[in-house]
């Protein structure tokens, strides 16, 4: 391939959307665990769920920074590298993008700064006001762009005019669109379970380090922690593959090419084998080194037997998906969502047992799954953002008609800058956090001592050991 | 019926002005850093901002979403226009805005390395805003519908003298805000900062008016002047202009005045005047273009339908976003001095 202003803006989409997407999967249902943890602090007045939120608060600070500043640049990027794109189809899709801005980034960035800052100038009620406000706030926005985004996947509700643009003819059909329901549900299953496993994995560690110290007994806050993540993902794993296969299928319906490059079927055809394994080669039009399960490929896309299921050679080549992505990115993603059912139902299992704390080696897979949401988060996307190529739009417009009339030397200039910004600004960001999670939520939660250096802008200095539920 | 595109393009321009005096104060404290005395003096000016930079930074991405949906040949046209003062800006913003949480998480040396980060991020980006701004006025070349000029079109001394003006003013509304939010040492501080600023701001502005009448024949025709001939001027064109020079000039003097009588509200207000009679300004010599000079804010208008489907969120939403931001505001009220009095 050549090294040209469209695919710099490729991978530059990639690379940027890839490093934004990991804050806003995290963040999402870490906001909803600040609330639910500020909810529990306030009805039963345990210190342990305070203690709990201030560590957490933190890192959600740390991490919804790194989410905005990399999304600003998302926001601009549809015009500096896709402007042809929002030419044809701003008509359209522009709406959708607003709406998050005026029902989600206001209501987040606004109330972030009271739940932050806002300890001593609000009650706690006003704060836990803006702690679920801010929750709201990201799920109304993964709302918007899972609309916007699914839109692309399945297009519907415009018409094409005589120069070109799109104009909606039913927004109602634009912004529910036939994907939305099942990718919706599927992405923020997916946030919900990655962070249940980067707060079960931050707690399993304090955990062992608990037990290394011995003698440590009851409910300590990294227990508490423990079995709230673990419960989570004993409860959502499961449904997770009850709406992957949902999205599944409706992607088989709108998008049988995607399906095909996902699967590796190349021939169309009745009883479609199971490839748990290959290497799909574009050139050969086949796969290398199959292993395979006969007869059961139909029932895991959930029809019968003789319903034919298209292969990728129903297509010319130009319109093919790029099988290579879509097949391993997929397989990685159900690799990671059964090891993430296994986890939740031993951990359920082990809580029943009440051997959850004396298992090191279920306490030690925890902190190994740790970043597995994110690695299937990226891996999901991968799949359904490559499968949707040659398009941007699909059947509508494609990828390579999408892109700015801007010159190959601009585009690697700003690759090579956000590639540098990136790495410092990741580096440090996850430096932080980890190093907040190794100290873990007690540590964390300690006053600094008389002439401790203490951070005067982290959120914890905003609420001192001595503020309790009902005290303005 | 209602003018949506109309009503679109005042909503935009009100969303960038917010944004640019919002955000202005954000970015002249980041502008002002290098000048603080010492640590602790940096930590209470960063914490004059911190509860509310990330609600002001969103203006500006409802003024590039707000384009992208209203006017989406505008948009289209734009962003490729300027794309590397845009990347700079970005990466300008990233900076600034990590270094908010990331330089009270790092000890010694990484706390030097994020308080240069949010002083270079918030230069950068005023410079970078300067840059677009410039470009903007000279007029962006377009052909069938798309970007045709060259990637270096925004870089001309022109633009650059917008930039010094820019990072001179955000300065201004920075310091003013300071003085507003502190007391003491800091306080005399940001006086003496707002008063140097001030006089930058004066003759940056000066000197970007003339050499807009110079350099654009077709904004100095809109004021009344007729640069082609003898320099004939038409007042009756320019007469009802000049309110908005004076309006900038009243501003000038409520910094000046009211700084040096020790008040510490009105210099902020004198600054807020001073950009609100550039942005006049500066609307009243383009308006219609949305691209000068390509297209006007009909012209690149989003179909009827998505313009009133926003205009219905927006008239539902943006009240309740204006109440809790105004709200937001007044929870922080007040000064800000060391930790513990910003706590209580």
């Amino acid at each position: 391939m050549e090294l040209d202003a469209l695919l710099l803006s490729r991978l530059q989409f990639a690379f940027t959307v890839a490093f934004h997407i990991l804050f806003p999967a995290f963040t999402i249902g870490l906001a909803a665990f600040l609330a639910v943890l500020e909810g529990l602090w306030l009805w039963t007045k345990r210190d342990a769920f305070k203690v709990l939120y201030l560590f957490w608060v933190k890192i959600f600070a740390l991490s919804f920074g790194m989410g905005v500043v990399s999304g600003v640049v998302l926001s601009y990027q549809f015009g500096t590298n896709w402007s042809e794109f929002i030419r044809l189809t701003g008509g359209v899709i522009g709406p959708l993008l607003a709406y998050e801005v005026l029902t989600a980034f206001f209501l987040e960035a606004s109330f972030l700064g009271v739940m932050l800052f806002g300890w001593k100038k609000v009650g706690p009620k006003l704060h836990f006001l803006a702690t679920v406000l801010v929750a709201v706030g990201t799920t109304l926005s993964a709302f918007w762009i899972l609309s916007a985004n699914s839109w692309m996947q399945t297009p519907q509700g415009f018409q094409i005019m005589a120069d070109g643009t799109l104009e909606a003819t039913d927004f109602m059909q634009v912004i529910f669109n036939p994907s939305l329901p099942t990718r919706l549900a599927h992405m923020l299953l997916a946030a919900f379970l990655t962070t249940g496993l980067v707060v079960g994995a931050a707690s399993a560690y304090q955990v062992l380090k608990e037990r290394a110290k011995g003698t440590v007994t009851g409910w300590t806050e990294s227990r508490i922690a423990l079995v709230m993540a673990v419960g989570l993902v004993a409860v959502l794993a499961p449904l997770q593959l009850v709406a992957g296969h949902a999205s599944g299928v409706v992607t088989h319906e709108y998008q049988p090419a995607k399906t095909a490059a996902i699967e590796g079927y190349w021939e169309s055809r009745a009883d479609q084998p199971l490839h748990l394994f290959g290497i799909p080669d574009r050139d050969a039009q086949k796969n290398h080194f199959e292993v395979s399960i006969p007869g059961i490929g139909n029932a895991i896309q959930g029809l019968p037997r003789e319903t034919v299921i298209k292969g990728l050679n129903e297509w010319p080549r130009e319109d093919q998906p790029p099988p290579f992505i879509p097949f391993f990115g997929f397989r990685i993603m159900v690799g990671l969502g059964l090891l993430m059912i296994g986890l939740g139902a031993t951990g359920a299992f082990l809580i029943w047992r009440r051997k959850l704390f004396e298992t090191p080696w279920f306490l030690r897979f925890c902190v190994v799954m740790g970043p597995s949401g994110f690695i299937a988060v990226l891996a999901g996307w991968m799949v359904t953002e490559v499968g949707r190529q040659p398009w941007v739009v699909q059947g509508v417009l494609k990828t390579r008609d999408a892109v700015s009339p801007v010159t190959t030397g601009e585009v690697a200039t700003s690759l090579i800058a956000y590639i540098l910004v990136y790495s410092v600004v990741f580096t440090a960001g996850a430096l932080f956090i980890l190093r907040l999670m190794a100290e873990g939520p007690v540590a964390g939660a300690a006053e600094p001592g008389p002439g401790q250096d203490r951070a005067p802008g982290s959120p914890l200095v905003k609420a001192p050991a001595d503020t309790t539920p009902g005290d303005a | 019926m209602l003018d949506l595109p109309l009503i679109w393009a005042g909503l935009i321009a009100t969303a960038v002005l917010l944004y640019v005096t919002l955000d202005g104060f954000d970015l002249g404290i980041g502008i002002l850093f290098p000048f603080a005395k010492s640590k602790e003096d940096r930590d209470v000016m960063m914490n004059t901002v911190a509860p509310v930079w990330d609600g002001n930074e969103t203006w500006l991405v409802l003024g590039g979403g707000g384009l992208l949906a209203a006017f989406p040949l505008a948009y289209s046209v734009l962003m490729p226009a300027f794309y590397l003062p845009i990347v700079l800006m970005l990466a300008g913003l990233i900076l600034r805005g990590v270094a908010f949480e990331f330089r009270f998480r790092a000890r010694n040396r990484g706390r030097k390395f994020w308080t240069q980060m949010f002083a270079t991020g918030s230069i950068v980006t005023a410079l970078s805003q300067g840059l677009i701004l410039g470009g903007f006025i000279q007029g962006v070349t377009v052909e069938n519908d798309r970007f045709a000029g060259g990637p270096f079109d925004w870089f001309t001394p022109y633009t650059l003298l917008v930039a010094a003006g820019i990072v001179a003013g955000y300065a201004l509304l920075g310091g003013a805000w300071l003085m507003m939010k502190t007391r003491d040492n800091l306080h005399s501080d940001a006086r003496r900062w707002t008063l140097i600023s001030s006089a930058a701001v004066g003759g940056l502005l000066a000197a970007v008016s003339v050499a807009t009448l110079l350099v654009h024949p077709r904004i100095a025709l809109r004021w009344g002047f007729d640069t082609s001939a003898a320099m004939a001027i038409d007042w009756a064109a320019l007469a009802p202009l000049l309110a908005i020079p004076a309006l900038g000039l009243a501003g000038f003097g409520v910094v000046v005045v009211m700084a040096r009588r020790g008040s510490h509200h009105w210099p902020f207000v004198g600054a807020l005047l001073v950009f609100l009679s550039g942005y006049i300004g500066l609307a009243a010599s383009f308006m219609p273009y949305v691209v000068p000079y390509a297209f006007d804010f009909r012209q690149a208008a989003a179909p009827e339908n998505a313009l009133g489907l926003m205009l219905v969120g927006t008239v539902l939403i943006l009240p309740a976003i204006l109440g809790y931001t105004a709200w937001v505001y007044w929870v922080f009220r007040g000064k800000v001095d060391t930790e513990s009095g910003y706590h209580h």
